[in-house]
């Protein structure tokens, strides 16, 4: 699809791979150019389920958007198209190959970006598949569960399990916001529907230019659990009751001068969490050791 | 001077079993107590294959064909007499004469042997006998001057890649030599898959020092120390070969340290090709010496620039490198002066197909294809009518009649819609359909496709489905039109040789053949007869003399009929394999275009694709986007 | 079990471009290459299997399946072709009831279809292992399989 037109260039260049050089004159929507786009398109559509009508991608689908651009409705090559089982063995993202058009770019971000080494070609010619060695589940690969792969799919071979029916992409509402994993500060982009959080996108305007770990792209399942603390809770008789921020604080402050009064700082332990910030980890550090006097701290990435 | 009696040991030859004729030649030649009398050699390939195994004796040139160890006994009784074996001659299949030599021979009258000079004349694992014949002899010359010198002299000669597209050599050096790099290398491509074409192995089993001393020659004009030979791990003898010339190069000092005094080191590997035609292609290639899946890789950069392991790299294929020593040795104006205005020197021709004598021939650019289809092959056999010639393999083209006395070149061949590619000929008869012909070729590009790019990976698919739609009656008319779009997107998108190169056989027989296309469309016919679906077998009821031949010997019953009475071929359960034609005494039985077979053009089809092009035209109209 | 791998690994991990030579070099001595030899070779030279397995599964020499006694193999190159090559594949499946590119279950025999061997002016050319044949008509087929058949039930 890069092709482009090099005046006195016999053939179409890879604009992707053509250094410019002075005096270079490109046409990149030339009808030469449009036309071999075009005939790309009918090729790649040849060989694709064309099943867009409940496809997750629908709407939000490069291979779309092109036919759409250069007028491609449909195909005259009917011919053989290689169907391949879907596999939903792993607990985050379907692969279904059968609407991979093998453009490679997870076999790109999953050696060079995660250094998973999970994908690459395999066979070769019309039969080429880009997949992990002997279609392995993922489980039984080095695989992370980074979900980069998923987020570079410019189809729906590769879809995240909990957008499946559970919107249309033009229903869905992108938020940007931070992770909350770890201090990073990795940005990303929830989707949101009917204000429930179905899935996350790449953001690359953050510090991680759009990559995320595991956590981040599939470790929002929390938000909307039920056994998630809303309030802050005191227990009284044996049994937590639900009180509001001043009276809790009141509370924990009260009994750190206790403490603090009876038994002096050694009485304390502080422990950090891998999701505050380096800002807040200082601030931490800092009030355990000047206000509780205490040097007994630690931070859980060291566990 | 001791009679040198020499053994093609050729892969033909060595097929039809020439080894079994020089075992026997030499117990019997060592019973006899003959052995110091007789030099016995085991040689490389003699080119004439048809006639193989091939046995020649020196000096006086005797030429003995189709040799088998049964005729040993009586040949050692000749070369004592010194007389001729007659009956193993070369017969004439025109005149029915006996050839006694081999120049005589009309195979090998219009051939001008420079690169194969020394094939079939020295033992190939020995390096004496390549020094005896003026070899290395180059490599002193090629020392005292500077390497911008070398560039030149190449340049001068006027040498182009002989390995396909036919870029000049010497170009391609200057852009190494020129180009930075802590280290440089050479790469002799010998990875020949094209399906009928044998001459790099051909080159490599009967002189392989020849090759190394153009890497040398290569290598010490770009800076490179290291060269690497990449060759089809199909060719088991042709890796011997080389095995044993690289060591006897080292243990003789052409290789290593300080070549001949000069201060140039070089040194030669051989690497092992896994069965993969597109590493015929440069950078394919490199890859799969990088231990990769031999995909090919964009250029530029070119590899003379940033090649194997990112360095400049140059890619020559065998026969290009094998014309370096005679350069030197003859001087770039008397090598310029063979051939054409821009294509220099000889080159080696795989005469295969439909022709009578099948073999490596060496010809003078410029040639004609008459001349070496007609006078140095024998034209076609069994009397039957040229038809077309397939230049360049799968990547190539078919040319027709018409092209018969057209000068053959580089340039001249692209003009035609075939390209030189390594320099498969291969000969077609009118028994050849060229639609099945494109199929077949399509069917071999499609499987060697690597998968990259899509034009290739879906494009070459689609043309392959085409064309099995049309050899099964099932072809449209629009269908030509298609094939050709599609053929022109391919070439014009891919990223490498191998896709831009493979809709040529489509192509040009699109172009040439065109009606040959359109009967299997339009009328369901296929002339050559060739294209099953299309046949009928049918059996003319005057001629019939109720034998019951071929009753008999249909395998499926599909004849019926009695005694005295006209037999039948029931089309339905005739399942076309032609005994019972082979079998009539009386010709009664032919072979005829069907009709019934093709399912016939379908409307509905043809009306869809019709309306998109007008809603296309429409949408043209209002919402153009660029 | 995998004899002799380790050696050649030993050889070849720390030679850029290695991995095609090892994988022939260890096919030469196993036959194919199982699954559990693609493992050691990538855990050896310290690469994905994923790697490993897209080499394996590019080059047409690499077989990932056992491989039959006698390996087959037919020449499809185009003068080949043009002298009736197809005819002598088909009646190679015919009389072994296997389709080109597999081994019978017995792995008596693998039929493989290659690009050319180079004996053009023998064609149609088949190799029976290090057997050539030439200018064969599909009729000769089963008397040649057959002669195979027999030296296989001989030396079982």
């Amino acid at each position: 699809m890069c092709v482009v037109e090099v005046k006195g260039a016999r053939k179409l260049m890879a604009a992707c791979a053509t250094p410019v050089s002075d005096g270079m004159e490109v046409l990149t929507e030339s009808d030469r150019v449009i036309n071999a786009r075009r005939e790309i398109l009918r090729l790649l559509i040849a060989n694709h389920d064309l099943r867009c009508l409940t496809c997750e991608r629908n709407g939000d689908c490069r291979l779309q958007d092109y036919c759409y651009r250069y007028k491609v409705e449909d195909t005259p090559y009917k011919g053989e198209v290689i169907e391949y089982p879907i596999d939903t063995n792993n607990p985050f993202f379907i692969r279904d190959y059968s609407k991979c058009i093998r453009c490679g770019k997870c076999v790109t971000v999953c050696a060079e970006i995660n250094g998973a080494y999970v994908y690459d070609f395999m066979h070769r010619g019309f039969e080429t598949k880009v997949t992990s060695a002997y279609d392995d589940t993922l489980q039984e690969t080095t695989c992370t569960f980074c979900g980069m792969c998923v987020n570079v799919c410019p189809v729906a071979a590769l879809v995240e399990k909990s957008t499946l029916w559970a919107g249309r992409p033009w229903e869905i509402k992108k938020v940007t916001t931070t992770c909350p994993y770890c201090g990073v500060g990795c940005q990303l982009k929830l989707k949101v529907k009917d204000n429930r959080i179905i899935g996350v996108a790449a953001d690359r305007s953050g510090p991680n230019l759009g990559d995320l770990c595991s956590k981040g792209q599939f470790g929002w399942d929390y938000v909307h659990s039920p056994d998630r603390l809303t309030d802050p809770l005191v227990k009284r008789n044996g049994k937590f009751i639900k009180v509001s921020w001043d009276e809790a604080l009141n509370y924990v402050a009260a009994r750190f001068k206790d403490i603090l009064n009876e038994w002096g700082g050694r009485a304390f332990a502080g422990l950090s969490s891998a999701k505050c910030t380096n800002e807040e980890n200082y601030l931490f550090q800092k009030f355990m050791r000047s206000i509780l006097q205490t040097n007994n701290i630690d931070h859980c990435a060291r566990l | 001077m001791r009679r040198k009696v020499l053994v093609c040991g050729g892969t033909g030859c060595v097929s039809s079993r020439s080894r079994e004729v020089y075992d026997a030649l030499e117990s019997e030649l060592a019973g006899r107590g003959l052995g110091e009398q007789f030099e016995l050699k085991y040689t490389g390939c003699h080119g004439f294959c048809e006639q193989g195994p091939l046995v020649l004796v020196e000096p006086e040139g005797y030429f003995y064909c189709r040799v088998t160890k049964e005729h040993v006994a009586k040949l050692v009784d000749s070369l004592q007499e010194g007389s001729v074996y007659e009956d193993l001659l070369y017969k004439d299949p025109d005149t029915g004469n006996r050839v006694k030599t081999r120049n005589d021979v009309p195979f090998y009258q219009k051939q001008k042997r420079l690169v194969l000079k020394n094939c079939g004349l020295i033992n190939p694992e020995s390096i004496e006998d390549y020094l005896n014949a003026g070899g290395y002899r180059t490599l002193q010359k090629v020392f005292k001057m500077s390497p911008d010198a070398v560039i030149d002299e190449v340049k001068k000669a006027g040498l182009r890649g002989r390995g396909g597209g036919g870029f000049p050599t010497g170009l391609k050096w200057e852009y190494a030599r020129k180009a930075r790099g802590d280290k440089k290398y050479i790469i002799c491509n010998a990875d020949e898959g094209d399906p009928g074409a044998f001459m790099d192995r051909s080159i490599l089993e009967g002189d392989p020092h020849r090759v190394l001393e153009g890497m040398l020659t290569a290598g010490y004009a770009i800076g490179a120390g290291e060269g690497f030979v990449y060759i089809r791990a199909e060719y088991p003898l042709a890796v011997r070969r080389l095995d044993i010339a690289i060591k006897e190069a080292r243990e003789k000092g052409f290789l290593g340290e300080n070549i001949l005094g000069s201060g140039f080191n070089f040194d030669i590997h051989i690497k092992q090709g896994a069965g993969a035609f597109v590493c015929g292609e440069e950078t394919a290639l490199i890859e799969s010496i990088q231990g990769n899946r031999g995909m090919p890789r964009p250029r530029p950069p070119f590899p003379a620039v940033k090649g194997l392991w990112d360095r400049p790299t140059v890619v020559n294929n065998v026969e290009t490198l094998a014309n370096l020593p005679i350069i030197f040795d003859m001087g770039a104006e008397a090598y310029a002066a063979i051939g054409t205005e821009q294509s220099k020197g000889t080159k080696i021709f795989a005469l295969t197909g439909k022709i009578k004598n099948t073999g490596l021939v060496e010809v003078p650019m410029g040639i004609t294809l008459r001349e070496i289809i007609f006078d140095i092959g024998g034209g076609i056999p069994n009397g039957k009518k040229f038809k077309a010639v397939q230049i360049g393999g799968p990547s190539g083209g078919g040319l027709s009649a018409q092209h018969l006395d057209l000068p053959i070149d580089y340039d001249s061949l692209i003009d035609a819609g075939a390209m030189m590619g390594s320099g498969g000929l291969v000969v077609m008869d009118e028994d050849t359909c060229m639609v099945e012909l494109a199929r077949f070729f399509l069917s071999f590009t499609r499987m060697e496709a690597c998968g990259k790019c899509t034009p290739c990976r879906e494009g070459n698919t689609r043309l392959l489905e085409i064309l099995e739609r049309i050899v099964e009656g099932r072809g449209e008319l629009q269908d030509l039109d298609l094939l050709e779009s599609l053929g022109h997107t391919i070439i014009d998108t891919s990223l490498c040789g191998l896709g831009q190169s493979a809709p040529n056989p489509v192509l040009s027989a699109l172009k040439y053949f065109r009606p040959e296309y359109e009967m299997h469309v339009k009328n369901k016919l296929c002339p050559a007869g060739v294209c099953k679906a299309l046949l009928s077998y049918r059996i003319i009821e005057e001629k019939c003399k109720a034998c019951g031949l071929c009753l008999k010997h249909c395998p499926v019953g599909a004849i019926t009929g009695k005694k005295g009475e006209p037999h039948r071929i029931d089309p339905e359960m005739c399942k076309k394999c032609g005994e019972c034609l082979k079998k009539c005494p009386f010709g009664a039985i032919v072979l005829a275009g069907g009709d019934g077979f093709g399912q016939g053009q379908s409307d509905h089809k043809r009306n869809h694709v019709s309306r998109t092009q007008a809603l296309y035209n429409l949408k043209s109209g209002g919402r153009e986007r660029h | 079990m995998h004899t002799g791998i380790d050696e050649l690994l030993e050889k070849y991990w720390h030679i850029p471009g290695g991995l095609v030579p090892l994988l022939q070099e260890v096919q030469k001595v196993h036959g194919y290459l199982s699954r559990e030899i693609l493992e050691k070779i990538a855990s050896g030279m310290g690469i994905s299997l994923a790697k490993v397995a897209g080499v394996a599964t590019f080059y047409h020499q690499f077989h990932l399946t056992p491989r039959g006694r006698y390996i087959i193999k037919v020449c499809m190159g185009t003068a080949c072709h043009v002298r009736g090559a197809a005819e002598v594949l088909f009646a190679m499946e015919d009389e072994l009831g296997i389709k080109v590119g597999h081994t019978t279950p017995d792995l008596t025999f693998t039929l493989d279809q290659v690009a050319c061997l180079g004996a053009c002016g023998l064609a149609p050319v088949i190799t029976i292992n290090d057997e050539t044949y030439g200018k064969l008509t599909p009729g000769q087929v089963p008397k040649l399989i057959e002669k195979y058949r027999e030296e296989a039930a001989v030396v079982h």
